[in-house]
């Protein structure tokens, strides 16, 4: 334990729970649905931004639901953008995540950051129910795995609704949506509401357990999310339903673990992106890199048969 | 059943790619109807599915089905009481969803899309269940495998039976057997004959196989350069024979035949 704190670890799963929520927004939007979402950026700051003022405002709870309306807000735009007005999907995102960058400036009041002084967070407000040592220590994680529980059984039943159904068919085959009477326009955008509104919930956490949300810390949110999604789909495989949310929400975890044993290993902070980029890029490469290891020794392998039997001819004849 | 007056479509007007696809066709199918149509390449007829179906809104004509006119509605609205096979068994189905889900989606035509919170119900894989035994081809009991592990012949089959679980008001096939070996090809179109002649649905197939075409359905039309040049049913499509077919499409078409697929196939089929 010398090496990974208790500190550190508790660290690591509840920034892993929190940014899971953003893991799982990408695995409706990018899994699902088929579509790459990049107001991510955006619209996890919109959360940030929403919730701490309406925290600070005294309501914390509200600012939960506050922050998952307003990444609904942000979803519902860039899928009418997408689906009404034929903007490709990666530019509608683009294109919304830049309008963003004012829109969440403007939530905070035109500031460049706010901080929750004074007044209670649910995560405060969960941690004053029990006195005990254990529960002062981990009351925090305990809330965070309640909501993201509570959040993976939702997506898990709503895939299995008719309309979640849908859902998948639009990301699976077009024509056959289309042939089956359902709109997918309409389908999309049920969709990117929904997962634009995990976006926000894991803003609106982030900002509550760091009692801050400030302008530029959503940067590299997508890229962080997608690594997450890929090592879980990598060590869980496209098994069941289930399993494949709950590997989500693990890889965000285990991404959160690598990024501390790289600080623990005496990684310098200003190297903290390229750390990340690399991990993203080795995680999303994985598979191919495999798949050439496993060429390359089978090829061996043969070539060095072929060869001994080649040899093995000459000596006889 | 169907009543489609003078559509008319052009791709790309006036740019140099500029297209005539569909020239003042007018098509009317009683109840029940079932007709063929055939032609060469590019005469129009995916282009006349496409335009019954919804996916681009015709540039002058009316489409009435049912005494309803669609001209102007939308594919997804119009897909609740047509049912479309592609020739790429692909298309039909998704493949990461099992044969039970895939079957529930097209189910929601049914309930009118209301109840878009429910899950399916027993009742409706019973249902399910009983459909995909008709097809003996052994699926009622893969329902919850992904539609992926199926085979080409398997997944077009399915795809009938979606396009028909909720019975249609027009079924259109555009060479749905086309690129399924022969022994398999039969399979769906007997299918598609007891399916279709069952539930005495309006259909419209498309065939590159003359001998098809004169033996499926009631009606066969030919298709050239966007116009529909021949129509015939009853007697006169009784007496017609593969090479009073393919005399016809010469004469109509005003041209010799280009298409050596429909060649192919015939010769194959008179060998046969």
């Amino acid at each position: 334990m010398g090496f990974l704190t208790p500190n550190i670890i508790e660290t690591a799963v509840n920034n892993g729970l929190i940014y899971g929520c953003v893991a799982l927004s990408l695995f409706i939007s990018f899994t699902i649905l088929n579509i790459c979402d990049l107001s991510t950026d955006g619209c996890y700051i919109l959360g940030a931004a929403v919730g701490v003022s309406v925290t600070i405002a005294g309501h914390p709870i509200l600012a939960i639901f506050a922050g998952m309306a307003a990444g609904v807000c942000s979803g519902f735009v860039t899928a009418f953008l997408q689906t009404r007005l034929r903007v490709p999907d990666i530019l509608a995102g683009i294109v919304v995540n830049t309008g963003l960058y004012t829109i969440n400036l403007m939530v905070m009041g035109l500031r460049t950051n706010l901080n929750i002084v004074g007044t209670d967070t649910v995560f405060s407000m969960f941690e004053s129910l029990n006195d005990s040592a254990f529960w002062q220590g981990w009351s925090d994680t305990i809330l965070l795995l309640m909501i993201v529980a509570a959040l993976c059984l939702f997506i898990y039943w709503f895939l299995t609704t008719r309309l979640g159904l849908s859902i998948r068919a639009t990301g699976d085959s077009a024509p056959m949506v289309r042939a089956s009477s359902i709109n997918p326009a309409f389908t999309i955008t049920v969709g990117l509401c929904l997962s634009n509104s995990f976006t926000g919930l894991a803003g609106c956490l982030i900002g509550q357990y760091t009692k801050t949300a400030e302008i530029n810390q959503g940067t590299g949110m997508v890229t962080i999310a997608l690594a997450s999604l890929i090592i879980g789909q990598m060590i869980f495989g496209r098994g069941p339903m289930m399993v494949r949310i709950i590997g989500t929400v693990v890889g965000s975890v285990l991404y959160r673990f690598i990024i501390a044993i790289a600080l623990r290993l005496n990684v310098p902070t200003q190297a903290f992106r390229l750390v990340s980029a690399v991990i993203v890029a080795i995680a999303i490469a994985a598979p191919a890199i495999r798949d050439f290891v496993r060429f390359s020794i089978r090829k061996r392998s043969v070539m060095r048969a072929h060869r001994a039997e080649r040899k093995g001819g000459e000596t006889h004849a | 059943m169907l009543e489609i007056t003078d559509i008319s479509k052009t791709f790309n007007p006036g740019t140099i790619n500029e297209k005539q696809a569909l020239r003042d066709v007018s098509l009317t199918l009683q109840d029940g109807d079932f007709a063929t149509i055939v032609g060469s390449n590019g005469a129009g007829k995916s282009t006349l599915f496409n335009a019954i179906a919804g996916s681009f809104i015709v540039d002058e004509g009316a489409i009435i089905l049912d005494g309803k006119d669609i001209t102007f509605e939308k594919e997804h609205r119009r897909a609740v009481y047509i049912g479309r096979l592609f020739q790429d068994p692909l298309m039909g189905t998704a493949p990461h969803m099992t044969i039970e889900e895939n079957l529930s989606v097209a189910y929601l035509r049914a309930s009118q899309h209301k109840a878009m919170f429910s899950r399916i119900t027993k009742k409706e894989k019973e249902l399910f269940r009983e459909q995909l035994s008709l097809l003996h081809m052994g699926l009622e009991d893969r329902m919850t495998q992904p539609v992926g592990l199926l085979s080409g012949g398997q997944r077009q089959a399915l795809t009938l039976l979606m396009a028909t679980v909720v019975t249609p008001k027009l079924l259109l096939l555009d060479e749905h057997t086309a690129a399924l070996d022969p022994a398999t090809a039969d399979k769906v179109l007997t299918l598609t004959r007891d399916i279709v002649s069952e539930r005495r649905i309006t259909c419209l197939m498309v065939t590159h196989n003359m001998n098809q075409a004169l033996e499926m359905g009631n009606r066969t039309l030919m298709m050239d350069s966007g116009r529909i040049v021949l129509d015939v049913s009853g007697k006169e499509r009784e007496k017609m024979t593969v090479e009073d077919l393919l005399m016809a499409f010469a004469k109509n078409a005003g041209s010799s035949l280009d298409n050596d697929r429909i060649l192919l196939s015939t010769k194959k089929d008179r060998e046969a």
